[in-house]
């Protein structure tokens, strides 16, 4: 008969790896349930780092090869801490033609950094949406969860100085 | 649940209804929440209960109103009248004109072709409904068709109703949905699968995030139809993960329908099963190419397979699979309730019923709206969309996102469907519609999209992978005027390989915007390349760097 190692330890004592478990343990450690799980580990502990996808790997039994290869897959992963604060520039096809290559050019300016990059300083991460639906507020901006329409160069150099403060 | 105790439920909520003499509509779908519409709903609900109205006033938040462009939107629904760009602090106003005339500042007229040209569908109950209340769905007729189709109806005849409604898939191919559903019919397997394609990735289009988000009952419906038309079930929504009000509204509608019996075991007290579970995606566009969205579903990297075998055959886990887009499950259930002719009679020819469309970019009235097929592009854009903003002039319109092309000036009378848009060199894709003036630039358009096709290429076949990438780049050379003519035809025999050559929809499309600019604004492309010049003033010319030499 199969027989499969025990139940593996979560990498620390961190109490969000409960929440880990508890997706894996919903779906019956099923091998297809990766990406739920990996959404779980990004939504706790805001990426995913090496411990944790190893974690995944061995609690799931799906090879670390293919687990790697997920998660560099999809976008909306991220193997990097994220800095404190986050813009995300909605780059669909209404928000680039209402302006906003112009407003990554502001960012660029004010920030010194490029789309996908986090200040130095830890404080702002800087990412792009391909699209965020908010069409009908072109072009669109999000500054910690919270959507921004019809973003301007000037708005946006007073959003930045706000989250920096 | 049984069809009595339906109409018990729709009975007592239409009853409730009606003892209330004003309905006020909030719309909280993601436009409006964006621009604070949850507070306008606070704001209202506090003010209509401090001056003790709370028994003649019913405040509800509801799905998209359609007018994105001036939310948040505030809808009396018995008076007929709509408010727009309304702030909290505008609440307590509105509350006092209630019995008196409208404020005149925040009206929107209702009477406009925004809002008079559309036949709503697949959109009937957004802007009417409290997306998270299953009540209200039954109140205005929701599962009475699949409560009706479960005791009565054979699920070939379920079939047959699609089949003769002349349906075609909303996502944008176009291809018969009762051929789909008869093809998944035959095939042999003990285990069946439908699946919802929630995967909008189109940059520019948020339809089916709107119907989603409004009315998610309406796709639930719709699945348990196919499930029983098909044989099947299991069914599975994949939605994006950009969209969290959506995947909150849907996991909330699942919990309803499953305790009011909707969804589970022995649904209406006939024999059939039907459970629908959530997979979220994970950002990749190509996720939205059937193979790969399966192949995603089961855990994998979202890569695409060649086809055939189809899904209809081969799909998830190896079992026969329905593969079919929000709009199309959205639009099931109206079709069986009021019957394959009713939907057949609206349309042209060879594309039935109604699309809906998302117009943005540089039009006034951007938002949602559902309009006939057959409806041309300048009724759309310059009656329902109501014109170019600051006088500009027109330029042309994107349809069908990264896959689909740029229609210009002279094309406008053309009336949408699948075929008059293939024809132009576009497709209808999903129904995003982003309409250009003057100051785009058509080979920085072509560049955006080829740049996009090329990120979200996976990378599995050569003509997409590399073809792509080499198409951006000549598309960027010929921007910043360092392109030749060598480089043109250079592009133009690439377009024409990596269409014809690539594995999926994705590579075969993606030269789609740079083939149609080129057919329809050639002259542009030409300026570049010959006079060093953008005639929009968009693209950078860099004479002196060689960086691609």
């Amino acid at each position: 008969m199969l027989t499969f190692p025990k139940k593996i330890a979560p990498p620390s004592d961190d109490k969000r790896w409960r929440l880990v478990d508890a997706t894996m343990r919903r779906h019956g450690h099923a091998p297809n349930s990766l990406i739920e799980t990996l959404h779980t580990v990004q939504e706790a502990f805001g990426y995913l780092d090496q411990d944790a996808l190893r974690y995944v790997s061995a609690s799931l039994r799906v090879p670390p090869s293919k687990v790697y290869g997920v998660a560099t897959f999809y976008h909306f992963f991220t193997l990097r801490p994220p800095g404190a604060h986050t813009c995300v520039v909605c780059t669909g096809t209404a928000c680039y033609i209402k302006g906003a290559p112009v407003l990554l050019k502001t960012i660029r300016d004010e920030l010194g950094i490029q789309q996908g990059e986090t200040t130095p300083d830890g404080k702002i991460s800087v990412l792009t949406a391909r699209c965020l639906g908010s069409c009908g507020l072109a072009p669109a901006a999000v500054f910690d969860g919270q959507v921004a329409g019809k973003m301007t160069s000037l708005a946006m150099a007073g959003k930045l100085k706000e989250l920096e403060k | 649940m049984t069809r009595e105790e339906l109409d018990v439920i729709a009975a007592k909520e239409q009853e409730a209804a009606a003892r209330v003499k004003r309905h006020i509509h909030v719309c909280v779908a993601a436009g409006c929440l964006s621009s604070q519409a949850d507070n306008v709903l606070t704001a209202l609900n506090s003010e209509i209960r401090s001056q003790g109205l709370e028994n003649e006033c019913a405040v509800k938040g509801v799905g998209c109103l359609g007018l994105c462009k001036a939310g948040p939107l505030i809808a009396l629904e018995n008076e007929n009248v709509m408010y727009g760009n309304v702030t909290p602090a505008d609440v307590p106003e509105i509350v006092k004109a209630l019995d008196s005339e409208p404020v005149e500042r925040l009206t929107i007229s209702p009477h406009q072709p925004f809002f008079e040209r559309q036949t709503k569908i697949a959109l009937e109950n957004s802007g009417r409904i409290d997306p998270e209340r299953i009540e209200d769905y039954i109140a205005a007729g929701g599962y009475s068709a699949l409560a009706d189709v479960l005791n009565e109806m054979s699920p070939s005849q379920v079939v047959e109703q699609i089949v003769k409604s002349g349906l075609r898939g909303r996502g944008g191919a176009g291809f018969s949905t009762g051929l789909k559903w008869s093809t998944v019919v035959k095939a042999v397997g003990d285990q069946k699968y439908v699946i919802c394609n929630a995967d909008e990735g189109d940059p520019g289009a948020f339809m089916d995030r709107s119907v989603l988000e409004s009315d998610p009952h309406r796709i639930l419906e719709g699945m348990a139809l196919a499930g029983y038309a098909v044989g099947a079930r299991q069914g599975y929504i994949y939605v994006r993960a950009e969209y969290p009000l959506a995947i909150k509204r849907l996991k909330t509608a699942i919990r309803q329908a499953e305790r009011a019996g909707a969804l589970g075991v022995k649904i209406f007290g006939s024999p059939f099963d039907f459970h629908i579970d959530l997979r979220i995606g994970a950002g990749a566009f190509v996720c939205g190419e059937e193979t790969a969205l399966i192949a995603s579903i089961e855990g994998g990297r979202g890569l695409p397979r060649l086809r055939p075998p189809y899904p209809a055959e081969y799909g998830l886990w190896g079992k026969p699979t329905l593969i079919n887009n929000v709009e199309t499950f959205a639009s099931v259930p109206t079709i069986l309730r009021r019957g394959s002719e009713w939907f057949a009679g609206i349309g042209t020819e060879k594309s039935k019923g109604a699309k809906v469309f998302a117009l943005a970019g540089a039009v006034n009235n951007t938002g949602l709206v559902e309009a006939p097929m057959g409806t041309t592009l300048r009724e759309m854009i310059f009656e329902i969309g109501g014109g170019i903003p600051n006088g500009k002039k027109f330029k042309a319109v994107q349809t069908g996102g990264p896959s689909g092309g740029c229609i210009p000036e002279q094309y406008l009378d053309t009336p949408v469907d699948y075929e008059t848009l293939n024809q132009l060199g576009s497709i209808m894709g999903s129904g995003g519609m982003i309409v250009m003036d003057e100051t785009s630039c058509m080979v920085d358009v072509a560049r955006y999209f080829m740049e996009f096709c090329m990120t979200e290429s996976c990378g599995k076949c050569i003509p997409c992978r590399v073809g792509t990438a080499q198409m951006h780049m000549l598309l960027t050379k010929i921007s910043q005027g360092q392109a030749t003519m060598d480089d043109l035809a250079l592009l133009e025999e690439l377009c024409d390989l990596v269409r014809h050559t690539s594995l999926c929809g994705l590579g075969q499309s993606a030269p789609n915007p740079a083939l149609s600019t080129l057919r329809y604004f050639r002259e542009e492309y030409l300026a570049h390349i010959l006079d060093k010049r953008c005639p929009a003033g968009v693209c950078e010319m860099q004479l002196e760097a060689e960086v691609y030499a």
